[in-house]
């Protein structure tokens, strides 16, 4: 059971949204998709659901293309910005109608989700406010029951109480009946924990594809007076560094010395932050 | 969150419930809250808090009612006690001195700074 991208391409004009893509997501883990704005995880999300067409490659989902295949397609659901009602519809009916869409779709856990949420079943999907419209979409996520659950940018417009509601709900779902996860964020903090497996996205192609937790061990921070971690850092895989006075922070790419000089500090990095230092390392070498 | 920094997430939530055993919150013979309340709670993947339950139950310190939970084993906080002296002297005791070195204090000063902090806790 899993998700195969393989060798996707896309390109929009002269954009190279995705450049040969290979990606497995396997069964009972909760991925994250993080990339800067326009480094291709919508494409990528849209190429799965066969909302959109890649120039080459394929995506299979259980061994099945998805390229106009239903049964493959009904294995996913993916939270995204779009909506797929008709604009009078109220929220209680369009429940109504994924439930009878999605054979495992759970018509009470969704009415007590929106209740939690405080989510007003009787109002128009499009009345909604930006907040309740992404709620609207994260209930049906939740109650969809389809084994591979996809969120792009699940948080959008939510409250720093119902974004903090959503990941406890999403934690227990997943906790009682694993199914496979995937959020695409820019809210790295927030799910840094929550994500076993990191994907990072930069340009179309896949920067990093790893277990979070082995790419947490596999970078530090290192701190100190800046001659000290200059002499420490040479020859080392620096991703970033910053100065504030005479003090250096540097990031570096693989484990730290077990017997450090006296003077220096090593720390972990927090995945937002290996992300931001990706990001740099990248834009340095793409300037050199 | 109250998980921040140095550690791994799993090894924070082993020495959370530790705690919790030391200090009696969690008394010996009663049940731990499950892997799904504790990654709920703590916003944690289930399978995070899990490796940092089994260190607990690999240790001898929580063991597995089949089908009903986890629970403190007898003399868990005994147990306890002797581990955390040694861990005591690893992740406080070393660091200190460290810190000490790092600010150019002898042992005599050190000594002193401590009895000090000794008896003004007390």
């Amino acid at each position: 059971m899993s998700i195969e991208f393989q060798s996707v391409s896309k390109k929009f004009g002269s954009t190279q949204a995705l450049d040969q893509v290979n990606l497995t997501l396997e069964e009972g883990h909760i991925y994250g998709l993080l990339g800067n704005n326009g480094a291709g995880k919508t494409t990528l999300l849209s190429i799965l659901t066969d909302r959109l067409r890649p120039n080459s490659g394929q995506v299979l989902v259980d061994g099945e293309r998805v390229k106009n295949n239903d049964e493959a397609l009904g294995k996913l659901f993916l939270v995204g910005e779009q909506n797929f009602f008709p604009d009078d519809m109220r929220v209680k009916k369009a429940f109504r109608v994924a439930d009878s869409f999605y054979p495992d779709f759970d018509l009470d856990r969704a009415m007590e989700l929106a209740k939690e949420f405080g989510l007003p079943l009787k109002k128009k999907i499009t009345s909604l406010s930006t907040g309740y419209a992404s709620i609207f979409r994260l209930v049906l996520g939740l109650s969809v029951n389809t084994p591979y659950i996809l969120f792009d940018e699940p948080v959008l417009g939510l409250d720093a109480q119902h974004r903090d509601l959503f990941y406890r709900l999403l934690i227990e779902k997943y906790s009682q009946d694993p199914c496979t996860i995937l959020i695409s964020t820019h809210l790295i903090a927030e799910v840094e924990h929550i994500v076993d497996h990191t994907i990072i996205l930069r340009e179309g192609k896949i920067l990093r594809d790893a277990p979070t937790e082995d790419l947490m061990a596999d970078t530090y921070a290192l701190s100190g007076p800046a001659g000290m971690v200059d002499q420490y850092a040479e020859g080392k895989n620096i991703l970033s560094s910053h100065t504030l006075g005479g003090l250096k922070t540097v990031s570096i790419q693989g484990t730290p010395d077990t017997d450090l000089p006296l003077g220096l500090e090593v720390s972990p990095m927090s995945l937002q932050d290996y992300f931001i230092s990706l990001q740099e390392a990248c834009e340095r070498k793409e300037m050199a | 969150m109250p998980f921040q920094g140095e550690k791994p997430i799993f090894l924070q939530l082993a020495e959370q419930l530790e705690e919790g055993i030391l200090s009696g919150a969690y008394p010996e013979g009663s049940q731990v809250p499950s892997i799904t309340e504790y990654a709920t709670t703590y916003k944690i993947n289930p399978a995070t808090a899990n490796k940092g339950i089994n260190l607990l139950v690999n240790a001898g310190l929580l063991y597995k009612k089949r089908g009903i939970g986890m629970f403190v084993a007898e003399g868990a906080r005994a147990q306890l006690r002797k581990q955390r002296s040694e861990a005591f002297y690893q992740d406080y005791v070393k660091k200190l001195v460290r810190e000490a070195q790092n600010l150019g204090l002898d042992l005599d000063q050190l000594t002193e700074l401590i009895q000090r902090g000794y008896y003004d806790v007390h």
